[in-house]
């Protein structure tokens, strides 16, 4: 494995009296793509607001090129936050502004270019993900899988060196899910970027990562290339990989006897 | 039982408590932003417009309706007594001193500071916040202070146009239509309105409603529960209390300032 870009070390995070994870340790390596997968409720999308220092956790380290996310003041993480781009799973576009202006977003926010210069970076991105056309139309207007490649090029339109996807895949047709994935594998080609990839798609998932790792009940289950873990002798990842619906993680939430929950009711 | 009850206050307590001081965190937070948005004068601007310039056609429509009204009602209580030459310090004390305040401050909260809380609250709900966080730009500077000094802003311009136009409708129906005599109904006004004391504790009045009344709503949406029944929870809380605090604000800045 090639040098690690984000590190965690023991980390513990609780919502409430929930706990989401429990000691976890995990590298990131750089210039990789590394997908974080699990059943729902794991903890995905929370690891990613960690590394975005957007949550804090309870306990453990968590660092990103060397810097302590959690131990930053203020200013120092919106400066680390300026080397990450994060995709949201809704996309989440700003909705009085148009395409072209969503993605001059954070480029107006935190330069002082001429709008000449502004025009070509939009432009540039917007290529990327094949939406120049439609840089004119507001939010409202894109379908969701072109508002998501919009989010990618406003994600990517600081140059990060970090890039986060949470469950870019979900709710996509065929074509636009294809799109997104070569997206994404081009994106971290071309840019040399690290990405992070949260899904629970296996297919598309394994086609692009280079690394995954499964999280399971607030601890890694298991790490490894694509073809590691296919390979598993791990009745949990093979149950996970292949989709079976019940087997060591299973089907039903822990509840009281069925027969005598049944009963109950009835008296 | 006892024991249970007495927790309940407890937990009740406790939790205003925690309300409090996370709102006053947050309001902090707000205040720190004010220097940058000074610099962005675009971006106030802009909410001035929607908080401000919006809130016009129900304020002016509002102040004509209660100036024509109080003109009426203290036209017919006062000619009993022969002093209807009095009606215009009636109308414009009433509106100076407490109506104009109280009821911009009221209809600004149902007006504007229940958007205000929608919005924000609709852009915390589609991860729009979330995203600004993301891409290092802090929402509180960016979205919550522009808003907040708009909101700070329109609140007492609006309150002085609710006052003019109050007046001004109390004088049309007064001494055009009722008959009053117009000399008097202007310079009994005069004699008897203290710019230093009326108008100032009035505008003083509608500074701090102002304050709080979009204190609470930008409050209100940026902690709101980000699904749509907590935006529409939170957008209610946000009219409610600020109607509450309007009118308990009113009595105690009343009792200090004109008693």
């Amino acid at each position: 494995m090639s040098q690690s870009f984000i590190t965690i070390r023991d980390l513990f995070f609780s919502r409430g009296k929930r706990e989401i994870f429990s000691g976890i340790s995990l590298d990131i390596p750089a210039g990789k793509v590394t997908a974080i997968m699990g059943p729902s409720g794991t903890g995905k999308t929370t690891l990613l607001r960690l590394i975005g220092g957007q949550l804090k956790p309870s306990q453990g380290t968590l660092s990103v090129e060397g810097l302590e996310i959690p131990k930053l003041n203020r200013k120092q993480l919106y400066q680390a936050r300026r080397r990450m781009g994060m995709l949201f799973q809704s996309g989440a576009l700003l909705t009085d502004l148009n395409v072209f202006e969503n993605i001059t977003f954070p480029i107006r926010e935190h330069f002082d270019f001429p709008e000449s210069m502004i025009r070509d970076i939009v432009l540039m991105k917007l290529e990327l993900v094949g939406l120049r056309g439609a840089r004119n139309l507001t939010p409202s207007e894109l379908s969701g899988g072109m508002a998501r490649r919009v989010a990618l090029a406003r994600a990517i339109a600081l140059d990060p060196l970090l890039m986060m996807y949470d469950e870019p895949f979900t709710g996509l047709d065929p074509v636009t899910l294809g799109t997104i994935v070569s997206l994404i594998k081009k994106l971290n080609q071309s840019l040399g970027l690290t990405s992070v990839v949260v899904s629970h798609d296996i297919h598309e998932t394994f086609s692009i990562a280079d690394y995954v790792c499964i999280l399971s009940e607030g601890k890694v289950a298991a790490t490894g290339t694509p073809e590691e873990l296919m390979n598993s002798n791990s009745a949990f990842v093979q149950q996970f990989v292949q989709g079976k619906p019940d087997g060591p993680m299973p089907f039903h939430y822990a509840a009281n006897d069925y027969i005598q929950d049944i009963m109950k009711g009835a008296e | 039982m006892m024991l249970n009850w007495f927790q309940h206050i407890g937990a009740f307590t406790f939790d205003i408590l925690a309300n409090t001081g996370r709102a006053s965190i947050f309001l902090l937070q707000v205040i720190l932003g004010i220097k940058e948005t000074l610099f962005r004068p675009q971006l106030l601007i802009r909410e001035l417009y929607s908080v401000g310039v919006l809130s016009l056609l129900i304020i002016i429509f509002s102040a004509i309706f209660v100036g024509m009204v109080l003109s009426l009602l203290g036209y017919v209580t006062l000619v009993d007594f022969g002093a209807e030459s009095s009606l215009g310090v009636l109308v414009s004390l009433s509106l100076i001193r407490e109506l104009g305040p109280v009821l911009t401050a009221l209809l600004f909260s149902g007006r504007a500071g229940s958007a205000l809380t929608a919005e924000i609250g609709l852009m915390k709900a589609t991860e729009q916040l979330a995203s600004m966080e993301m891409m290092a730009v802090d929402p509180i500077r960016r979205i919550i202070t522009p808003r907040f000094l708009a909101g700070c802003i329109s609140l007492p311009l609006l309150t002085v146009i609710f006052m003019s136009l109050g007046i001004y409708a109390g004088y049309l129906v007064g001494s055009i239509w009722l008959g009053v005599d117009e000399g008097s109904f202007w310079s009994q006004m005069q004699s008897k309105v203290e710019f230093g004391h009326d108008v100032i504790n009035g505008f003083i009045k509608s500074i701090v409603f102002g304050f709080v009344v979009t204190w609470i709503a930008v409050y209100q949406g940026y902690n709101a529960i980000p699904t749509s029944e907590g935006v529409s929870r939170a957008t209610t809380n946000s009219v409610v209390y600020s109607a509450l605090a309007v009118l308990a604000l009113d009595f105690i800045l009343t009792a200090v300032m004109f008693v």
